[in-house]
């Protein structure tokens, strides 16, 4: 390791640009960043040593400098970014339709896509956001910006704890805003000062080299960002314990009793009555944008429900002892908690249907007066109805959410009573063979048109069913922390500028000299004011001179 | 300070430096290990192949077959083909026929079909057992626990498990009949 030891006397570590006290660039190092070719000085890390660069001696310094390069961290910017853009090409693994041939993963892709579809699956693009590699990728990242942080921060913070007022001639005029006044009195630099003071500038005075420094601060707002970012980093990995975080979504229907998923069959969800309430129209404060609007806005979504707790039973499935712990109401933004768990109201479907009452009357009555009724529970229908006149129902066939499928058979589109449909063999009193209709919604069809008896829909009742978000997260605290850190860190660097300007005294004249890190106008105008009424020259822009 | 002081305060500038870069590098490196090692995991409370079958207990509701309920573990020995299904599942539906024609035949042999429904409704599955005269066990979930207990997605979905009460297989969507042939012989008992 060679230090290098500047003509001020200050010892530099091995790869310092500029030196941290006196900033004269130093010879043999220029092209680091590329000040051996322009006129200006590069003031990036303001020339401080980036320590990775340097020494490569042990395994453990080569993997900390490989990691150390931000062109490395960029590159793997660009990878994970590539890769996720080819992983929604075709639906992940999760979103295999249902109605396909095979959704096994190894055949799906290749029937359905072909040579494409079998590399991508053959790649591990089928299930990417979880594939070790994708999350190694995340990783990586989460790494790279760690240490290139802590490789940047540590040399930035001394070169600017070292740096002092006297500063060597090239690093004066060879920054972008430079000028050079002939003669100036001490008078003239000490007014300059009080009004460098007033601006709120820090001044620092050796042997009549004056630093006025602000907003040093601002240069900490990157790391800070960082420090943000790897909170969240922090945070989402502990979403893969399940003990910190679950999300699990259930529908419930109105009078249904069902286990909560993701609690080990630990809890059940009574569904009391789902309700979607409506902004009254004729309210005066809202009339007018309802008017508007032109259709109803739901003012409530709320599910009232009761949780119960299954005593412990020995084997899933058999009938569990369950005891009442909560009955409450679930309102959307207003969840429910009960032992670490949150419900929220998520979603809903109104009117399926709960259960229909028919009639029954001679086919040609015009009066359709009610010879016989009876009520079919459509959740858990009888296959034999007895009727109290005589009649006797069989329901031959029940399809709960009717359609026609490609074949043009009747048949049932899910397990819910949305659009009950059936085929009913209605026996006359004293009568064996039956007579056959088939009955749904707007649908009454008589098999052989020869049919003396006719069953009608007379009344039905029917429920809604609530969707909800069963959600364990002992995470977010730590989401929030971090998007603050984060916050800070944005404006700490977006809203501060560091900004310097340098006082040089050169025989009986001075070389005046600033940087900043942004806002370039901003520090002229405060220059302008500190000079004003002083033979100091204002300093000219450099670089525009350069181009 | 002597040429020695010097010396030594470099040596041991090094060894912090190296101290404190591998501390940082081990430091990251066991979180990404337990990121990857807890995502692989949470793909373990499905259970996969190699997995012991989770026991489990339903009302049996087809009328051909004499069981009232059906337990899995009362199967030790046997192998166990665990479909999960529904009449409204069209695929589910034509692999029925195949699962009913080998039944016979491989029950014989040592190996028990289990059809768990996943209706809503007893009466539509009644009628649909009808139509295809079914034999074997019909459990019937109707609160879903088993559902969630296997983590059943999509259906139809169907486990083998050997009669060491192990996950053979699982079969995501519907059988053809040579295939369904082959996975029942690759669970039966010798």
């Amino acid at each position: 390791m060679n230090k290098i030891k500047c003509e001020c006397g200050h010892v530099n570590p091995e790869g310092t640009v500029l030196c941290e006290a006196c900033g004269k660039p130093i010879e043999g190092n220029q092209h680091i960043d590329g000040n051996d070719k322009k006129k200006l000085l590069n003031m990036r890390y303001d020339g401080s040593a980036r320590r990775s660069q340097t020494y490569n001696k042990s395994i453990i310094d080569k993997i900390w400098s490989f990691f150390s390069s931000v062109k490395v961290g960029v590159w793997l910017i660009v990878v994970t970014l590539i890769a996720s853009a080819v992983g929604s090409i075709f639906p992940q693994e999760m979103y295999i339709p249902a109605d396909a041939a095979s959704r096994d993963p190894a055949i799906f892709y290749e029937d359905r896509y072909g040579i494409f579809g079998l590399i991508f699956y053959q790649l591990g693009f089928h299930n990417l956001y979880s594939s070790w590699w994708y999350m190694i990728l995340i990783a990586l990242i989460g790494i790279s910006l760690v240490i290139c942080s802590i490789d940047r921060v540590v040399p930035l913070y001394k070169a600017l704890k070292l740096q002092k007022a006297k500063r060597h001639e090239t690093f004066i005029n060879r920054q972008r805003l430079y000028s050079e006044s002939e003669s100036v009195s001490k008078e003239e630099i000490q007014q300059v000062k009080e009004k460098l003071k007033k601006q709120r500038y820090k001044i620092r005075d050796e042997d009549g080299h004056i630093l006025a420094e602000k907003g040093r601060f601002s240069r900490w707002g990157p790391y800070v960002n960082h420090i943000g970012l790897i909170v969240i980093l922090l945070a989402a990995m502990l979403r893969f314990t399940p003990l910190l975080y679950m999300d699990e979504y259930v529908w419930v229907r109105e009078g249904q009793q069902l286990v909560i998923p993701g609690t080990d069959g630990e809890y059940y969800i009574e569904n009391k009555r789902f309700l979607l309430e409506t902004h009254d129209e004729n309210d005066e404060r809202f009339k007018d944008s309802l008017a508007k609007q032109g259709e109803m806005v739901p003012s409530n979504y709320q599910t009232d429900v009761i949780i119960y707790k299954a005593h412990e039973s020995e084997v899933a499935g058999a009938e569990p002892e369950l005891e009442k712990i909560i009955e409450s109401d679930i309102r959307m933004n207003k969840p429910l908690k009960f032992d670490g768990y949150t419900l929220y109201q998520a979603g809903y479907q109104l009117n399926e249907f709960t259960n229909m009452s028919f009639k029954i009357h001679e086919t040609n009555d015009s009066e359709e007066e009610a010879l016989d009724s009876f009520t079919i529970n459509l959740t858990s229908p009888e296959s034999d109805y007895e009727l109290d006149n005589g009649f006797r129902v069989v329901v031959d066939q029940y399809y709960p959410d009717y359609y026609l499928d490609d074949n043009g058979e009747p048949a049932s589109e899910t397990n819910y009573p949305r659009n009950p449909a059936f085929v009913l063999l209605i026996y006359p009193p004293g009568e064996v063979t039956p007579e056959v209709s088939f009955i749904g919604i707007g649908r009454n069809i008589d098999a052989t048109g020869e049919n003396q008896y006719k069953a009608g829909i007379e009344d039905f009742e029917m429920h809604n069913v609530s969707g909800l978000t069963v959600r364990v997260d002992y995470t977010l605290p730590l989401f929030i922390i971090g998007a603050a850190i984060f916050m800070i860190g944005v404006s700490q660097g977006m809203y501060w500028q560091h900004r310097r300007i340098w006082i040089h005294p050169k025989q009986k004249g001075v070389l005046l000299a600033a940087h900043t890190n942004k806002n370039w106008f901003g520090v002229k105008s405060e220059i302008e004011k500190a000079i004003a009424g002083t033979t100091i020259k204002m300093v000219e822009d450099q670089q525009e001179l350069d181009e | 300070m002597s040429l020695e002081q010097i010396k030594k305060r470099k040596r041991n500038k090094k060894r912090n430096r190296l101290i404190f870069r591998t501390a940082t590098l081990a430091v990251l490196l066991i979180a990404v290990v337990f990121a990857l090692v807890s995502n692989f995991q949470k793909d373990k409370t499905i259970y996969s192949v190699g997995d012991k079958a989770p026991d489990f207990q339903l009302q049996q509701i087809n009328n051909n077959n004499e069981l009232e309920t059906v337990r899995l573990s009362d199967y030790e020995g046997k192998g166990i083909m665990l479909n999960f299904w529904a009449t409204y599942c069209k695929p589910c539906e034509a692999e029925m026929p195949y699962m009913e024609k080998l039944y016979p035949e491989y029950n014989e042999k040592g190996i028990e079909i289990i059809a768990v429904s996943l209706d809503a409704t007893q009466l539509v599955v009644n009628r649909f057992i009808d139509k295809y005269e079914l034999t074997f066990p019909i459990p019937h979930d109707t609160r879903g626990q088993v559902m969630d207990l296997y983590k059943v997605g999509p259906m139809p979905s169907t486990f083998f498990i050997n009669p060491e009460g192990e996950i053979e297989d699982i079969v995501e969507g519907a059988l053809t009949l040579e295939r369904l042939e082959g996975h029942l012989q690759d669970i039966q008992p010798n």
